[in-house]
C-alpha cells in the first residue's frame, strides 16, 4: 500500500515534496521548546480548521470558507522568523495566519459565524479580518491585492526607518495577477522590506500551476526585478523558519525584497464548496502520509525524545478545548446590533 | 515671401504662453530641427525647433514676452535667394485661432461648435460667483482686511499640499512625474525641492500597483497623496479605491482606517479623444466609505484639499485639468481650511436653483448671468462635495425656487444630476412647479473632432435652455 502510494507520488510530477526528510531530525538546530511550539502553532491551526469545516458543514458558517490546513508549516515557520513589530498581510486562505500571529481564536471564530465577538464584529467574515495589535493587516478578498498593500506596508517601514519588514503572503494564483509585478517592481526600485511568501499549494482554486504558468517555478518570477527567490520545502516547518529568517534579514537590512516559494500542499479543496475533482484522491493521500507537517514534526519530537506520546496527546487535548471554546463563544455571541449596519462606513472626524 | 515660425502649441490646452529665450539671432543660417528658442507655459518649459531652412530674417517679438498667442507668428525666415528688402512687403495675418474647443469657458458647445473670442487660459481673475458674492457653505470666516490673492486652482493645489505636508510628516505625495518632472500638470511644482525625494515620489506607470502601495502605506500609518495624472488613469487602480482603501474599515470592524487622498484631474480636458476624457465623478460618488471632492474655483481647491489631506478617510478629489490655469482669490490665510460635504451657493436667485460642481460651476454661474438679463434669477449651487452630497441646502432652495436644473459634465445615465433630481422628487415633491431638468454630456464617448467634441459636452446655452424649460419661458 505505501509503496503504491509513493510510485502514484512521482507520477503526479510535484515537485513540492520530493525532498526526502533527513532520517533523524530536523535540518538546523532547533530547540526542544521551539519543536514544541511549532508542533502546538500548527496543531491549533489544524484543529482550528477542522472546526471551522464542521461549523460550516452545519450552517453556521457560510459564504466563502478557505481552509488551511496541510499549509500549517508555511506560516508558523516564518512566524518563528520574524520579529516583534514586523507586518503579516495574505490574502483570504487567511485563519491560520491570523492564529500564527496570536489573534485570539474566540475572535476569529466569532467572525467566520458572523458574530458581534468577531474581529470584525462580524462585518468582515472569512476572508477580511485584521487585528493592528497584532499588525496583522489582512484577509483580503481580491486575489493579489495584499499584494500591493503589503508593498505599501513595507514601503511604510522603510519611510518611518523602523527596521521592520512585511511579511506578504499570496498564492500560486495570485502569483500571475499583474499588480505583483507592479509591486515587484516598485520594491525592488525603491528596497523596500518586503518579503514575498508564495505559498504554491499547486492549486489555483481548481487549476494547477502548470496548466496556468509558463515559469512555474515561481521563485523565478522577480529574477526580471533583480529579486531573488528561493524555493522551500513549505512542508518542513524549519526549512521554513531557516529560509524565512535568511530573507527577513536581507530585506530588513536595506537589500529590498526577497522571494520565498513554499511549495506546499492544501488538503482540502479551494474553498468548502470545491469538490476538488482536479486531483486524484492518491495524490492527497500520498502528502498526507508523507509529507504532513505536523507528524514530521512528530516525528522529530519522538526522535529526539523532546516528549512522550502521552505528552504530545496532552497537547493535543489541551487545543481541542481551545478550539472548542472558540466554537461555543462563536455560537454563543450574539449577532451584530442592527446599529451596526451603519458603523465603520468613515471614521468620524 | 518669408516664411513666418509661429508660436507652437505644447498642449491641447495652451492658447498662449511666453517666449522666455530666443537662441538665434537675425542673421543666423538654420536648418530643420534647430533649436531657435525656448517658450514656457505655467505648466512647462519647451525648446522650439525650425520647421524649415533659412536665414533668420527677423525676430518679432522679444524675448521675455508673455502671453503670446499660440500661432501667432514669432519669427521671418527668409529662403533661398530673399534679402531683408523682402521683410519689407511683410505683412503680418495675425493669429488665426485654432479651431474651437472644449477649453473655451465663454462658449457653450451648443451654440454650434464656433467661437467668437477665445479667452486664455491664464484669465483674469473670477468674479462674479466669488467668495464674497454669496454666502453659506459653513466656509470659515475671513476677517476683515484680509488679503485676496489671485491664485491659480494649480497652485491653490500646490499651497494645500504644501501646508500640509509642513505640518505633518507622514503627508507624503506620489505618482507618475510629481517629483523631477514637477507635475504633468505642473500641480507638485517645487514640491520636491522642498522636501525630498522620501516625500515626493515618482512612480513608475503602475496606477494599480502604487494606488495599492499607497493603501498599504496609509494602513502603516503614513498620509499617502497618490496623484493621478488623471482619473482616467485611475480606472487600472479602481480596484484599490474601492475595495481596498474605502471597505476595509467597515469590513474591520473600524480598526483599518485608511486616511489618504487619490487626487487628479478628471473629466474632459480638450482634444485628447474618448479615453482620456471621462467623468468619474458618479463612478466615486456611489462608493459608501469614500469621501468625495470635486471643488471648481481656487479657495475650494485648496481648502478643501487641506480639509481632505487632515480627513482620516480615503478621499477621492476631482480637480480639472481646464480650471488648472484659472486664477481666484484666495484668501491669506495661515490655515484656510473648509468642510467637506458643504455645497456653497455661489449666486442667490428666486426662480431656478442650478446644481452644479467642478468646471461646470462656471457655466453655471455664465448662464445665470444670461438668465437674469431675460428676467430669470437663478440661485446657482456649488456642490463642492458629491460624497457626502449637501442634500439640505439643495433642498433648501429648491423650496425656495420651485425649479431644479442639476448641471454636470459626464454622462447622464445614473449621475449626480440623476441623484440629485432623485433626491428632490423624494423630499420637495410637493415644492417642484416643473419635474427637475438635468444637463450632462451627450451619451457617446468623447469625440476627437473640434465640433463633435463641442457638440458632446454640455455648456452654458445648455443650461440656459433647460432653466428656461422648467420656467416654461422656452
Amino acid at each position: 500500500m505505501m509503496a503504491t502510494k509513493k510510485a502514484s507520488a512521482g507520477k503526479t510530477g510535484r515537485t513540492a515534496t520530493t525532498a526526502t526528510k533527513p532520517a533523524v531530525g530536523p535540518k538546523a538546530k532547533v530547540t526542544k521548546d521551539q519543536l514544541l511550539t511549532y508542533f502546538r502553532d500548527m496543531l491549533l491551526i489544524r484543529r482550528f480548521e477542522e472546526k471551522a469545516g464542521q461549523l460550516y458543514g452545519m450552517g453556521l458558517i457560510a459564504g466563502f470558507c478557505h481552509l488551511y490546513i496541510g499549509q500549517e508549516a508555511v506560516v508558523v515557520g516564518v512566524q518563528a522568523a520574524l520579529e516583534e513589530g514586523d507586518q503579516v498581510i495574505t490574502g483570504y486562505r487567511d485563519h491560520g495566519h491570523m492564529l500564527a500571529c496570536g489573534m485570539d481564536p474566540n475572535g476569529v471564530m466569532a467572525e467566520l459565524t458572523g458574530r458581534a465577538g468577531g474581529y470584525s464584529k462580524g462585518k468582515g467574515g472569512s476572508m477580511h479580518m485584521f487585528s493592528r495589535e497584532k499588525q496583522f493587516f489582512g484577509g483580503h478578498g481580491i486575489v493579489g491585492a495584499q499584494v500591493s498593500i503589503g508593498t505599501g506596508l513595507g514601503f511604510s517601514n522603510l519611510y518611518k526607518n523602523n527596521g521592520k519588514i512585511c511579511a506578504t503572503y499570496f498564492g500560486d494564483g495570485a502569483a500571475n495577477q499583474g499588480q505583483v509585478y507592479e509591486s515587484f517592481n516598485m520594491a525592488k526600485l525603491w528596497n523596500l522590506p518586503v518579503l514575498y511568501i508564495i505559498e504554491n499549494n499547486q492549486y489555483a482554486m481548481g487549476t494547477s500551476v502548470k496548466r496556468a504558468s509558463s515559469e512555474t517555478h515561481l521563485h523565478k518570477r522577480g529574477a526580471s526585478f533583480g529579486i531573488p527567490g528561493r524555493e522551500v520545502d513549505g512542508m518542513d516547518v524549519i526549512a521554513v523558519r531557516e529560509a524565512a529568517a535568511e530573507a527577513r534579514k536581507h530585506a530588513a537590512e536595506g537589500n529590498g525584497p526577497f522571494i520565498l516559494e513554499m511549495k506546499t500542499y492544501r488538503y482540502r479543496g479551494h474553498s468548502m464548496s470545491d469538490p476538488a475533482k482536479y486531483r486524484t484522491r492518491e495524490e492527497v493521500d500520498d502528502i498526507r502520509s508523507h509529507h504532513d507537517p505536523i507528524e514530521g514534526v512528530k516525528k522529530w519530537i519522538a526522535e529526539g525524545k523532546h516528549a512522550s506520546e502521552e505528552d504530545l496527546k496532552k497537547i493535543d487535548k489541551e487545543i481541542k478545548e481551545i478550539v472548542n471554546a472558540s466554537a461555543d463563544f462563536s455560537k454563543e455571541s450574539p449577532e451584530p446590533d442592527p446599529s451596526e449596519l451603519y458603523t465603520d462606513v468613515l471614521v468620524e472626524s | 515671401m518669408p516664411i513666418e515660425v509661429l508660436m507652437p502649441a505644447l498642449s491641447p490646452t495652451m492658447e498662449e504662453g511666453t517666449l522666455a529665450k530666443w537662441l538665434v539671432k537675425e542673421g543666423d543660417t538654420v536648418s530643420s530641427g534647430d533649436v531657435i528658442a525656448e517658450i514656457e507655459t505655467d505648466k512647462a518649459t519647451m525648446e522650439v525647433e525650425a520647421v524649415e531652412e533659412g536665414k533668420v530674417g527677423k525676430l518679432l517679438v522679444e524675448e521675455g514676452t508673455e502671453g503670446v498667442k499660440v500661432n501667432s507668428p514669432i519669427a521671418l525666415l527668409l529662403e533661398e535667394g530673399e534679402d531683408k528688402g523682402d521683410l519689407e512687403n511683410y505683412e503680418p495675418e495675425g493669429a488665426s485661432p485654432p479651431p474651437s474647443s472644449s477649453d473655451d469657458a465663454d462658449t457653450s458647445p451648443a451654440s454650434g461648435g464656433g467661437k467668437d473670442s477665445a479667452e486664455p487660459v491664464s484669465s483674469p481673475v473670477h468674479g462674479g460667483g466669488g467668495r464674497a458674492a454669496a454666502g453659506g457653505g459653513n466656509d470659515p470666516e475671513i476677517p476683515e482686511g484680509t488679503d485676496m490673492v489671485p491664485t491659480t486652482v494649480r497652485d491653490a493645489l500646490r499651497d494645500a499640499m504644501a501646508e500640509e505636508m509642513r505640518r505633518d510628516e507622514t503627508v507624503f505625495v506620489m505618482g507618475e512625474e510629481v517629483a523631477e518632472y514637477q507635475g504633468a500638470y505642473k500641480v507638485t511644482r517645487n514640491l520636491l525641492q522642498e522636501f525630498g525625494s522620501k516625500r515626493v515620489v515618482d512612480t513608475p506607470i503602475t496606477e494599480h500597483g502604487f494606488a495599492g502601495l499607497g493603501v498599504g502605506a496609509a494602513f502603516g500609518g503614513l498620509k499617502p497623496i497618490v496623484e493621478f495624472m488623471t482619473f482616467n488613469f485611475a480606472m487600472q487602480a479602481i480596484d484599490h479605491i474601492i475595495n481596498s482603501a474605502a471597505k476595509t474599515l467597515y469590513m474591520s470592524g473600524g480598526q483599518m482606517g485608511c486616511p489618504m487622498v487619490f487626487r487628479g484631474p478628471n473629466g474632459a480636458a480638450s482634444r485628447v479623444g474618448a479615453q482620456h476624457s471621462q467623468d468619474y465623478s458618479a463612478w466615486y460618488a456611489q462608493v459608501p466609505g469614500l469621501k468625495v471632492i470635486a471643488p471648481w474655483d481656487a479657495a475650494d481647491a485648496k481648502g478643501l484639499l487641506k480639509a481632505a489631506i487632515r480627513d482620516p478617510n480615503p478621499v477621492v478629489f476631482l480637480e480639472h485639468e481646464l480650471m488648472y490655469g484659472e486664477t481666484f482669490d484666495v484668501p491669506d490665510m495661515e490655515d484656510w481650511v473648509l468642510p467637506i460635504g458643504k455645497a456653497k451657493i455661489r449666486r442667490t436667485g428666486s426662480d431656478v436653483t442650478i446644481t452644479a460642481h467642478s468646471r461646470m460651476v462656471g457655466f453655471a454661474l455664465k448662464a445665470a448671468e444670461e438668465l437674469a438679463e431675460q428676467g430669470i434669477e437663478a440661485e446657482v449651487i456649488d456642490l463642492r462635495t458629491l460624497r457626502p452630497l449637501d442634500t439640505d441646502t439643495i433642498i433648501e432652495s429648491v423650496k425656495k425656487t420651485n425649479r431644479i436644473v442639476c448641471a454636470e459634465e459626464g454622462w447622464g445615465q445614473h449621475g449626480v444630476g440623476a441623484e440629485i433630481a432623485a433626491r428632490v422628487v423624494a423630499e420637495a415633491f410637493d415644492y417642484l412647479d416643473a419635474p427637475p431638468a438635468r444637463v450632462f454630456q451627450k451619451d457617446v464617448p468623447l469625440p476627437y473632432a473640434a465640433n463633435l467634441e463641442a457638440l458632446s459636452l454640455p455648456g452654458k446655452d445648455d443650461i440656459v435652455k433647460a432653466a428656461k424649460e422648467v420656467c416654461y419661458e422656452g
